[in-house]
This record gives C-alpha cells, structure tokens and sequence, in this order.
C-alpha cells in the first residue's frame, strides 16, 4: 500500500487531498503511475504535465523512477507565485 | 532559524528577539510579507497556504546554506505561515545580520526571491468569485534568475 498526495490544483482533479493505493504491480514506475492515475481519474492530462512533478518518499523523480519502496508519492504542480 | 507552521507570525516580536540575540552583528535587515488585501481577481477574503513538510524545510535550509555561503552572516531567521490567512497578516518574515549592511540585505533579497518561487508552497485564494489556486507569474522566476548568473560552478 502506498500513499498517494495530490498538492494545489491537483487535489480538484482528483476530488481529493490523499489516498492510500494498491498499485497494480505493472505499474513500476513513475511514469507508468502517472498514466494509471491520469486514466482513473478521467483527469485529461493533469497528471502528465510536464511541470507536475512526481516526489517518491519526499524526494523528486523522473517518469522513469522505479517505486520500489515507494511508501509516499506525491504529486506536486508548480510552486510558487502569488 | 527555520520555522514553517500555521502558527501566526508576530514580526515585530521576532525582529526584536533577533536584533537581541545579533547585538554583535553591525547590520541587520528585515522582510515582511503581508497578504495583500487586493488581487488581479479583486478582493482578498483568505489566503490558504500548503506546504510539504519535509520537502518544504529541506528546500528553505538548501537555500539557507547557499546564502551562508554566498555572503558572510552571522545570523538568519526565517518564519513561514502556512494555513488559512487573512488580508494584513504575515506570511513571512526573514530577518539577516551581517558585520556589513550589503550582505544582510542582499541575503535577504535572495531568500525572498527563493521563498517566492522554489520554495515548496502552494496557494490559494479566495475572492468573490470564489477559490483558485495561484501559480508563478513569469516576473517571478525572473527575480530568482538575478542569482543565477552569479553562482559559482
């Protein structure tokens, strides 16, 4: 089971602040779960813009960033401004 | 000193508690920064600030640290609001001190210009037209860009 945390704008897309997951064992990487989620939550792309970045256990990954170990995941569109 | 919490800042208070402690210091120099009450989309009712803990205070003290590097200081404070505001109250508040005025103040410009756009915060407002989360303004990374030129590889 993983923690998935949707920060700012995100939260709306999805309907909520966090969850906690049961990732489809194919789904192994950053990437991979930015596509599944994308897709779960009828989000259009949200999840896949490039300045949404992708933090596993509080530190930043790429798409290709295995979730092996992966306790915490967070999605977290850009900082900043106001 | 770092502290990000929902906690409200006094910045008075703070300023004094560290021109006490930097009594040595030669110069000291201070920012506050207050929910403004008006934005592009009218008036302000509350100001909701979100952190990621870790994330958020690791990335201020990375920041601290190039500022320790960059300039010659004897002391920095940093307090960070997060949660529900309203118009008038404090957000932040960085006080520096330094033997000399430029390095406390330019440290200060940078810290600001990194808690402005790199720190790991996001905001939303409230107007009469209801609730939206605010993201960078270009002119923001071109504050943090000054920097850029000036580090050392």
């Amino acid at each position: 089971m993983v923690k998935v945390i949707y920060f700012g704008r995100l939260s709306e897309v999805t309907g909520t602040d966090e969850e906690v997951l049961d990732i489809p064992e194919d789904v192994s990487t950053a990437g991979a779960l930015r596509h599944w989620l994308d897709l779960r939550f009828e989000a259009n792309g949200a999840l896949l813009e490039p300045t949404v970045r992708i933090a596993i256990n509080s530190k930043i990954g790429f798409d290709e960033t295995s979730l092996n170990n992966a306790s915490e995941i967070a999605f977290m569109p850009p900082v900043g401004g106001g | 000193m770092i502290r990000v919490s929902d906690e409200t800042i006094d910045a008075p208070k703070a300023l004094a508690a560290f021109e006490r402690d930097m009594s040595d210091a030669g110069a000291i120099v201070s920012f506050t920064g207050q929910v403004r009450p008006q934005s592009a989309s009218g008036e302000v009712s509350t100001l909701f600030l979100q952190a990621y803990s870790l994330m958020t205070e690791s990335g201020i003290e990375s920041a601290l640290a190039e500022a320790q590097r960059r300039w010659p200081l004897s002391g920095v404070h940093i307090l960070h609001r997060t949660g529900e505001m309203r118009a008038g109250e404090t957000i932040v508040f960085v006080a520096t001190a330094s033997k000399h005025r430029r390095a406390a103040f330019e440290a200060a410009d940078f810290l600001m210009d990194y808690l402005k756009t790199e720190a790991v915060f996001w905001k939303k407002e409230t107007t009469p037209d209801g609730a939206t989360w605010i993201e960078p303004r270009q002119g923001d990374y071109q504050d943090a860009a000054r920097w850029q030129t000036e580090k050392v590889e």
